[in-house]
């Protein structure tokens, strides 16, 4: 029993990021219909710019961290100003083959300047596990789903209460009536994209503490999916709840894989059998908006 | 129709051959003449590479089929190629001849193909994309862990293949097998596109409520597409199987579905020649950066290593530079070096 309680916490904390990835995720597809295939190279960018501040530029760790933020917002408005604006109007093939081309250009890049072994953050957190129902749990995976639930907080009420969120809740309702209300679409562009590159480094850089950071760290985005398409592709609600849930559900199915049935590895496979179950059972997800077309 | 100047049609037959003008007919049977010689001047590496574009264009020309003409993205294509490659494997060292082989392994990837494009009735573009991202996913891990069919990470070896008493066991035996097939492939698309179910299939890609609207029926034409292309998929990968003699899951990854989309993006979607086009042109391009990395090497010694460790991110930046720049594809730029010819020395 202990050893799937543990299982579930470690669900969670994973599942935290995957929220996170998907919260950037759902955020560019809300506001531009583009489906972002480069968002775990977002998170790896966002981890290793990280890790170059802290250990080879000997930043303070805050200083590090806000600092990637803001490399992070100028990234995001360089991918949409360079690739993703002049792919307006393009069919929806053409827009995802973009966004691989730009994970594979990130990709390579980050091995260019930091290799491939991989790398570990200077601790930031007490070592030191707290005990949490009887379990011990490090203080970094608290400090991560805590996060996590803070930043989700955070944009909720960014896109109910903000003018600027309303704005881009607008323009991804109607574009054309957005425009004429007089919001600056290209702006809310650039916009979501640097708020899916934030939050996403925001995720790599939980993750850099907890596991260390290297090259392969790009497959993350690939768990985004199940995560999106459980929770809607368009909710950021289901995006929270949707990486909870698949985080605990890899974790849980490999550990019972391994005892059971003593299959390796079956992390990398359960969240997807979920996701093609989910995709044939409710197309939409859970919160997402159901598309309706009448002849 | 892109005819010259002159050439005027009396009947639809007439307007739909393949090959309409007799200087068409020439100049290709031509270009065979010369792919066919070819090998006999190169060295054993460049028929090698020869091989590899008549499999990839196989692979290229099948998704175009789908993605291209139906409309039914595909992220899935790599696996439904390893299980082709996969089969032929399996059945080839049971001791089946390699003509049954052939096309046993393009059956069983259609039914892998067709099982796959299920979700196809209800999904559409990118939930479709994420569907077949996961039997992806999926395919590769049974290729990793089905032990006792697939030989799990160790992989498994194969003969070279043989018709009649006749083995295909070296590069140059190889490139007449994988060009004909490839060229059967090719007129077999070409083919299809001219019938019925090709019709259909481009009415469900341009608008899938008029094409219902007309009278196609949009799950069987689909789960049409998907079983045709991924039978021709089947096809390449139990070439490939034979070819390279040996075959481990990593051959199958998301690499190989992004390579074949790319392949038919830069060529131009919905084209056959322009999957030619792409397979020829994404095969091509990591044998110039390894040219271009020992050439470098020789003055500048830093750059060789580094334009190796980039050669992933090249051929992400000549995807995204193809994207913006050229949308329509190297099979639309022929169009036009054509037309340009054509009218030459009068513009328009």
């Amino acid at each position: 029993m202990e050893y799937y309680l543990q299982l579930l916490v470690s669900g969670l904390v994973i599942g935290s990021i995957y929220s996170l990835v998907a919260l950037g995720f759902v955020i560019i597809y809300k506001a531009t219909k583009v489906v972002n295939f480069a968002q775990g190279e977002l998170v790896m960018v966002g981890a290793y710019i990280c890790f170059s501040l802290t250990v080879q530029a000997k930043l303070p760790f805050l200083a590090a961290f806000f600092l990637t933020l803001a490399f992070s917002f100028i990234l995001g408005i360089a991918i949409e100003r360079l690739i993703l604006r002049p792919m307006i109007g393009e069919p929806i093939i053409s827009v995802i083959m973009v966004t691989i081309g730009l994970s594979s250009v990130l990709k390579s890049l980050v091995q260019l300047f930091w290799g491939t072994q991989i790398q570990v953050f200077p601790p930031v957190l007490p070592q030191e596990p707290v005990m949490i129902a009887g379990l011990p749990v490090a203080p970094v995976y608290l400090a991560a789903f805590a996060l996590s639930i803070i930043l989700f907080l955070i944009f909720s009420a960014f896109f109910k209460y903000s003018r600027l969120g309303i704005a881009m809740r607008a323009t991804a309702f109607d574009q054309q009536a957005a425009a004429s209300m007089g919001i600056g679409i290209k702006n809310i562009f650039a916009l979501s994209w640097c708020i899916a590159a934030m939050v996403s480094s925001i995720g790599g850089i939980i993750l850099g503490n907890i596991n260390g950071i290297n090259a392969q760290l790009g497959h993350l985005g690939l768990k985004v999916f199940p995560a999106v398409i459980l929770g809607g592709l368009d909710s950021l609600l289901g995006a929270a709840l949707g990486g909870l849930v698949i985080g605990v559900l890899e974790n849980v199915c490999d550990g019972a894989a391994k005892e059971f049935l003593g299959l390796g590895g079956f992390k990398d496979v359960a969240a997807f059998i979920f996701l093609v179950l989910i995709l044939m059972i409710k197309p939409y997800g859970l919160f997402g908006a159901r598309e309706i077309e009448r002849v | 129709m892109h005819g010259q100047c002159g050439l005027f049609f009396r009947t639809y037959a007439g307007e739909a051959q393949l090959f309409p003008s007799r200087f068409q007919k020439i100049a290709l049977a031509l270009f065979f003449a010369a792919l066919c010689l070819a090998p006999w001047a190169m060295n054993k590496y460049l028929v090698s590479i020869l091989c590899l574009i008549n499999i990839s264009v196989i692979g290229a020309v099948s998704l175009n089929l789908l993605t291209g003409s139906c409309g039914q993205i595909s992220l899935g294509h790599g696996a439904f190629f390893g299980v082709g490659a996969y089969t032929a494997a399996y059945l080839a060292n049971l001791g089946l001849p390699f003509v049954l082989a052939l096309p046993g392994a393009g059956l069983v990837t259609a039914l892998t193909g067709m099982v796959f494009g299920l979700p196809s009735l209800r999904l559409k573009g990118i939930y479709l994309a994420i569907a077949t991202l996961a039997a992806q996913l999926i395919l590769e891990y049974v290729f990793l862990h089905w032990d006792a069919v697939t030989g799990g990470s160790g992989g498994m070896a194969l003969d070279a293949p043989s018709i009649a008493g006749f083995a295909f066991d070296t590069d140059l035996k190889m490139f007449y097998l994988t060009l004909g097939v490839a060229v059967l492939c090719v007129l077999a698309v070409s083919n299809v596109m001219r019938t019925r179910l090709g019709r259909a299939f481009v009415a469900i890609r341009d608008y899938h409520l008029s094409a219902e609207i007309v009278g196609v029926d949009l799950f069987a034409y689909k789960l049409r597409a998907f079983g045709l292309s991924s039978f021709l998929a089947g096809v390449g990968g139990a070439l490939w199987a034979s070819y390279t003699m040996y075959i481990t899951p990593e051959q199958f990854g998301i690499g190989l579905s992004v390579s074949y989309l790319a392949m038919i993006i830069i060529g131009g979607l919905g084209s056959v020649i322009g999957g030619v086009f792409g397979a020829v042109f994404i095969t091509i391009l990591p044998e110039c950066l390894n040219f271009l990395a020992q050439h470098a090497g020789a003055a500048f010694t830093d750059l060789s290593g580094a334009l190796l460790a980039m050669k992933e991110g090249v051929f992400g930046l000549v995807l995204v530079l193809f994207l913006i720049f050229e949308p329509e594809g190297l099979a639309n730029r022929w169009r036009l070096v054509k037309a340009y010819w054509k009218l030459y020395p009068f513009a328009h």
